[in-house]
């Protein structure tokens, strides 16, 4: 007879963080596994499709990991919770598309202000408004950088497959605490709903980079929140732990304290700007496939990247020189790898396939005179290989 | 390394809340005759006598004259996005149970652009404290309606006087599902610090309005005054009611003046929290 009663003794199989191995997972999955395996411990969102995916996961999975899984009301909702979250210590995540990014934009702002770390999933779809809930987009990258009223850095990455969900995701969570700012992965429709090989390394081979804090003992001295180390970026303590913190949305000093005069403004403003700008080479990445000949270069990201890179490699079969840039950080931008192709002389024009109208573009044309051919789509399906392989044969 | 300054130690014969207070924030912007510097004041009392230690208070508002407040308190303190106090403190109550989280903002940011955001607040019953200010309009931007101003009163958006039903804020509370629920005014300033002590102490949402004058807005429309004037209106006409269950009857008429303003600590209840 079996020991039913020695078979409840048995502990149940303690829920681990990071799920070690090789997996076939959709990318919205695996942006969920990258978060969890990075230590993301506050979840707030709000359903909409086509990110819905990360957040179901992440209920299942998160609160048996200790951590809190909150359906907020709306996005609004979300991304405030999710500073909040963080600014008590957390490190905190929220996913969602296209309408909902844009409900979170005031807030994405008044976490560049206040300098705390936070990560959002963008699952893009075909885009304005409503659009094409379902299928796929590619517009929000403008978005992404510009959203907010004002200026201040943000780091956003553009995973081309669920492995890349993955790591990146874990990127993106010590890259925002590292640089104290809101870190966006936009993902696409097809990038998040595709399933691919994910490969998950052991815990001890993922690197983790928390945010620095105080360094002496809460009530030693005053601490100052908004004093930056030589790198730009403040160390930041966080709610209970004992240092009386002040933080606002308004230009503050280096208390914290509102300080409402155009001197300390630009000071602060071009810091936030700076932090990111004159890091931009340790965070900015990307991938280049024959690039060191090519008369023509192809400059893709996410989706479009993979029919690019199918393009690209016809071409070179064919005989033709190009190559492939691909962004896997596209704030900050590449611009120093471009100006370098360009200077080098042997580039003849750009090649930008993109699924919206041309916003990658305009950052490619302002730093060339050089042709910039486009090839759009508002959105709803990938572009193929054959047209962009069509455009290279050109 | 961080640049640091030593803190200046106060001087020998300090009152009770100094140290609550951040006194190198001084003088605050608020105007004379002001409600609410009293509700500060108020919720500094409350902290003292919560014998909870001051790290494990945090205070955080949004913005508009009441969202000054989090910048004056001497604890963690957060000044957010405009309506978007309550799912802030959410994340720091749920990611930190421990804390004692306290929201104080005015009746514009909480009930107008932050209404969603407080009937869910309530609805899940979040481990927090709310203090909000209602001092009929808009103040810092000069005097506008809002969804509290009474029918009647007169805005510089509504220059006839309002028109539109204004929310009764306990009985919103009350039925959104808030476990304690008072209103008061700065004039009942022991009532209402016990109100908060009261909500600080229980598990789940207490929603606490206080009725504070806005001489400089809503007093220069409504010909009320200063902010003494007001708080006479308060000493008239103000009937204390602890535990009264009709609070839908409780709106607050400013003209009619045999109308009474209903105060007191509504709704104490138990009810599962959030994390329970
Ligand atoms: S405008 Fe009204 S609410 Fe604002 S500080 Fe002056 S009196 Fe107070």
């Amino acid at each position: 007879m079996p020991d039913n009663a020695a078979a409840a003794r048995v502990p149940a199989k303690k829920p681990s963080r990071v799920l070690t191995g090789t997996h076939f997972m959709v990318g919205d999955h695996a942006c969920a596994e990258g978060a969890l395996a990075a230590g993301m411990d506050f979840f707030g969102g709000y359903p909409i499709t086509p990110s819905t995916e990360i957040a179901e996961l992440i209920a299942r999975r998160l609160p048996p990991l200790g951590g809190r899984f909150v359906q907020m009301e709306d996005e609004l909702a979300s991304i405030a919770a999710i500073i909040g979250a963080s600014a008590a210590g957390a490190r905190s995540f929220t996913a969602t598309s296209g309408p909902g990014f844009s409900l979170m934009m005031e807030n994405i702002g008044l976490a560049a202000m206040m300098e705390v770390p936070c990560v959002i999933a963008d699952v893009q779809r075909a885009s304005p408004s409503t659009g094409l809930p379902t299928m796929v987009g590619q517009s929000d990258i403008l978005q992404a950088r510009w959203g907010s009223h004002g200026d201040y850095g943000v780091i956003a990455y553009c995973p081309d497959s669920p492995q890349e969900c993955f790591d990146l995701t874990v990127r993106a969570f010590n890259d925002a605490d590292k640089y104290r700012v809101p870190v966006f992965i936009l993902l696409d429709e097809v990038v998040g709903h595709m399933a691919e090989r994910v490969v998950i390394p052991p815990a001890e081979e993922i690197p983790i980079v928390r945010r620095k804090g105080p360094n002496f003992p809460p009530g030693e001295r005053r601490f100052l929140g908004y004093a930056p180390d030589d790198d730009m970026v403040p160390p930041m303590a966080h709610a209970g732990d004992g240092y009386k913190v002040h933080m606002t949305g308004l230009t503050h000093d280096e208390k914290g304290y509102p300080a409402l005069t155009p001197e300390i403004h630009d000071k602060l403003v071009n810091r936030l700007v700076d932090k990111i700008r004159l890091h931009a080479s340790e965070i900015e990445m990307h991938e280049e496939i024959a690039l060191d000949d090519a008369e023509t270069v192809v400059v893709s990201f996410g989706c479009t990247a993979r029919s690019a890179r199918h393009a690209v490699n016809e071409a070179r079969a064919e005989g033709i020189s190009c190559g492939l840039l691909r962004l896997i950080t596209v704030w900050p931008f590449p611009e120093r790898r471009i100006r370098e192709l360009i200077e080098r002389g042997k580039v003849k024009r750009f090649i930008v396939p993109e699924i919206n109208l041309g916003q990658l573009r305009r950052e490619i044309e302002r730093l060339t005179q050089l042709p910039v051919l486009r090839l759009n789509h508002a959105g709803g399906a990938m572009l193929k290989p054959d047209a962009i392989l069509e455009l290279i044969r050109s | 390394m961080s640049v640091t300054e030593q803190v200046i130690q106060p001087a020998a014969n300090i009152h009770p809340i100094d140290n609550l207070l951040r006194a190198d924030r001084l003088p605050h912007i608020l105007c004379p005759g002001c409600g609410i510097g009293t509700v500060i004041h108020g919720y500094a009392h409350a902290i003292a006598a919560s014998g909870l230690p001051e790290d494990q208070h945090v205070c955080v508002s949004g913005i508009g004259c009441s969202g000054r407040a989090a910048g004056y308190v001497n604890v963690d303190s957060y000044h957010t996005t405009h309506g978007r106090a309550l799912p802030f403190a959410l994340g720091i109550a749920v990611h930190k149970p421990e804390l004692k989280v306290t929201v104080i903002s005015g009746d514009g940011d909480l009930a107008s652009i932050g209404g969603n955001h407080l009937i869910h607040a309530a609805r899940r019953n979040v481990d927090m404290t709310v203090i909000c200010i209602n001092n009929f309009n808009y103040g810092m931007t000069g005097g506008q309606v809002g969804p509290t101003t009474p029918i009647g009163a007169k805005g510089t958006t509504a220059p006839d006087g309002a028109i539109e039903q204004p929310f009764n804020l306990p009985y919103l509370a009350k039925a959104t599902g808030a476990v304690f629920v008072a209103r008061w005014t700065i004039l009942h300033v022991r009532e209402f610090q016990d109100a908060v002590l009261r909500s600080m102490n229980k598990k789940g949402f207490g929603f606490i309005e206080v009725l504070a004058p806005c001489p400089t807005s809503f007093g220069k429309s409504n010909k009320i005054g200063d902010g003494l004037h007001e708080v006479e209106i308060y000493r008239q006409r103000c009937q204390i009611r602890h535990g009264a269950t009709n609070l839908e009857e409780f709106d607050i008429d400013l003209i009619d003046d045999t109308k009474p303003i209903v105060v007191g600590n509504f709704v104490d209840v138990e009810r599962k929290h959030f994390l329970g």
